[in-house]
């Protein structure tokens, strides 16, 4: 099996999927000649009539993206970093979200958007944002967030079959992280499969993104010690595979929800209060949650870097719940 | 020059028309289309006069926009399509799936929330939408619909079927940014697409002319090296050849249009506001008397081997199609309330109740 990296994952997903069906093509700002690389060699293999350059005009772009999906054209649409996607908003609830719906059936949205994302890298507070949580609470939008090469491929590659609006949030935190992936066309990650990437029985660990391998260090730690943490990765936060992490919960009686975004109404939030309300006899400590607080991010790294998760604030949340 | 009332625009823009758009040949218009374009006007007015009158009875709530005294920009503009062609439309929708062919029957049925409406009552008055028309939605959200007909367009030309696709919006969408990325993504693509602004002089209730310098929509088009036409939002014909020429150029793959008529709603912004300070009454009178578009339509349509006795009979054939479809949508049952979790998704999945 082939190692590559989450980047090349990504790349891999749209070039399979375009050479598998014609009605596949890619949007975006950039996307000829992408100064992140999360579409090289695309413009090359299928010309500019598959791979377009765009204006800089989100709210226009990912309507059309819209439109097109309509039509039956299965779009990719790329947002250059997450945060931009405030500027298409109405496009996002409105019509993506909501024309499956309002138009009662008559309307399918093969729609993808990918929404590469930096944060963490003295970006400051309007290019660091982690909007998962923000499109969470919209009915109509399923939400990918790959942490690792393998989910990266799988999950982009299920969201471009996908007959509904799929959200990819692609950490760079993550991009570098190298993995081992089929070689094959058809190999996908489900859409609601959580990966339990560590079997353990004293405490659940869930996390997403770049928490994920924070998660698993963390878990590392801990067993020297002689903790041994449960590490899953939801992969998809709608839909979410409640099942596996209920079972976790049920089986450890503890739940520390780790999740890079604000802590006010994030996936870490949601997660909690379902575990609180389905799993609460089981439980023997309360919910942790680690996330980054409720404040704007800062450019200035000494205020930065100590706002998000980290690998030391898991293993402190954990042992919390240890008692 | 500034345009500093409703009518001096109005004025400006039928002395310009001659200009801007030829005559329409008379062997343009088959009788048949000539009959279909009166026709569907007739079927816009009675539809909204027979909700109107059950909305009066309390058997219809929401939101309530009539596209009354609007029948022949949209009609002119419908009928110069083909049937598969796409069209995305507004929150005042109602009109525009009429002048595109659908029956009224599902379109009425859906002002009552029935199951059986067309859009299975999740939409309601302003999202009347059916498909099997052409219509890809109407949006009620000002300015929404603009990327979707851009999108539809650019699908269209990906998968060369020559389909084109028509976004009616009104003059006060037009200051909205999604009027500029669209028209300039779609004049970058030369996307076969036609943006018709249905422009009736009031966005909501701000006269356009409070909030927009140029007195017309249409000479915004230079903006995006495309051309712009005005015409005359009350001649069913003046529109059907603005369209006409618009379509022409869209399907040849020379891109986008901004065609804009100057029309006019004889109901207030929405059914049941109490006061309509913001326009006179004398206003109303003047074009509910002078230019009302069936009255035009009857005048202009008689050239086309038309007869009083035909329009008579026309008229006589909607009336029996609306008792057919208030029928119909009466008899429809209520949705159910766990209905309410369908078409969420179109690949359903579990939703915690």
């Amino acid at each position: 099996m082939p190692t590559i990296t989450y980047l090349e994952g990504v790349i891999a997903a749209q070039r399979e999927e375009m050479e598998r069906d014609p009605s596949v093509f890619l949007m975006g700002e950039d996307v000829t000649w992408n100064i992140q690389g999360t579409t090289k060699g695309l413009v090359e293999q299928f010309g500019p009539e598959r791979v377009r350059d765009t204006p800089i005009s989100e709210a226009g772009f990912l309507g059309a993206g819209a439109g097109a999906a309509m039509v039956g054209m299965r779009p990719v649409v790329e947002i250059l970093m997450a945060p931009f996607l405030y500027v298409a908003f109405d496009q996002l609830v409105s019509i993506i979200a909501k024309s499956t719906y309002l138009y009662g059936g008559q309307a399918s949205l093969p729609l993808t958007i990918r929404l590469p994302l930096f944060y963490g890298g003295g970006n400051a507070a309007q290019h660091s944002d982690r909007p998962w949580s923000t499109v969470m609470t919209i009915p109509g939008l399923k939400i990918a967030i790959p942490s690792t090469a393998t989910d990266a491929k799988g999950l982009l590659k299920s969201a471009i079959r996908s007959n509904d609006p799929v959200l990819v949030f692609e950490d760079a935190n993550c991009w570098s992280s190298r993995g081992e992936v089929p070689d094959d066309d058809d190999f996908l990650i489900p859409l609601g499969q959580a990966n339990v990437l560590r079997t353990g029985a004293d405490v659940t660990i869930v996390a997403i993104a770049s928490t994920v391998k924070m998660a698993q260090d963390a878990a590392k730690q801990l067993a020297e010690d002689g903790i041994q943490a449960e590490v899953i990765d939801p992969r998809t936060i709608n839909p979410l595979d409640k099942d596996t992490i209920l079972d976790s919960v049920r089986k450890t009686g503890r739940l520390v929800a780790v999740d890079p975004a604000h802590r006010m109404g994030s996936f870490a939030s949601e997660l909690s209060a379902i575990v609180a309300q389905e799993c609460f006899w089981d439980l023997q400590a309360p919910v942790e949650r680690v996330t980054t607080p409720h404040t704007h991010i800062p450019f200035a790294r000494e205020m930065e870097r100590p706002l998000y998760p980290n690998v030391d604030k898991i293993v402190a949340a954990v042992r919390r719940t240890m008692g | 020059m500034p345009c500093v009332t409703w009518d001096h625009c109005i004025e400006n823009t039928l002395s310009l028309q001659e200009n801007l758009v030829p005559r329409v040949a008379k062997k343009a218009v088959s009788e048949e289309t000539a009959r279909q374009m009166y026709s569907r006007m007739v079927r816009i007015r009675r539809f909204e006069e027979t909700a109107k009158g059950l909305l009066g009875r309390g058997e219809l709530y929401g939101g309530f926009h009539t596209s009354v005294g609007q029948e022949a920009s949209i009609v002119g503009a419908c009928v110069a399509l083909e049937p598969t062609d796409y069209m995305v439309g507004t929150h005042r929708s109602h009109g525009h799936p009429i002048g595109k062919g659908a029956d009224l029957g599902p379109l009425l049925a859906e002002l009552l929330g029935r199951a059986g409406g067309v859009n299975q009552g999740y939409g309601g008055s302003m999202h009347m939408s059916d498909f099997s028309v052409g219509s890809l939605g109407e949006t009620s959200i000002v300015g929404s619909g603009f990327p979707v007909a851009t999108g539809a367009a650019l699908g269209s030309q990906l998968q060369g079927d020559k389909r084109v696709s028509l976004c009616f919006f009104g003059e006060g969408a037009a200051n909205e940014g999604t009027f500029h990325e669209s028209l300039n993504l779609a004049a970058v693509w030369d996307l076969p697409v036609i943006y018709l602004c249905e422009n009736n002089g009031y966005g909501e209730l701000t006269a356009a002319h409070r909030v927009m310098k140029v007195p017309d929509v249409a000479k915004r088009a230079a903006a995006y090296g495309i051309p712009g036409v005005v015409v005359d939002g009350q001649d069913v014909l003046a529109v059907y050849e603005a369209v006409r020429q618009a379509v022409r150029r869209a399907r040849s793959g020379k891109g986008p249009t901004l065609v804009e008529t100057k029309t006019y709603r004889f109901d207030n912004h929405g059914v049941g506001l109490p006061v309509e300070h913001y326009r006179t009454a004398e206003e109303i009178e003047m074009w509910m008397t002078e230019r009302d578009p069936l009255d035009k339509g009857r005048q202009v349509l008689s050239a086309f081997s038309l007869s009083d006795e035909d329009f008579k009979a026309i008229e006589a054939d909607v009336e029996r199609e609306l008792d057919v479809a208030l029928e119909f949508a009466r008899g429809s049952p209520a949705p159910l309330p766990e209905d309410a979790f369908k078409y969420v998704y179109t690949d359903p999945i579990e939703i915690d109740r």
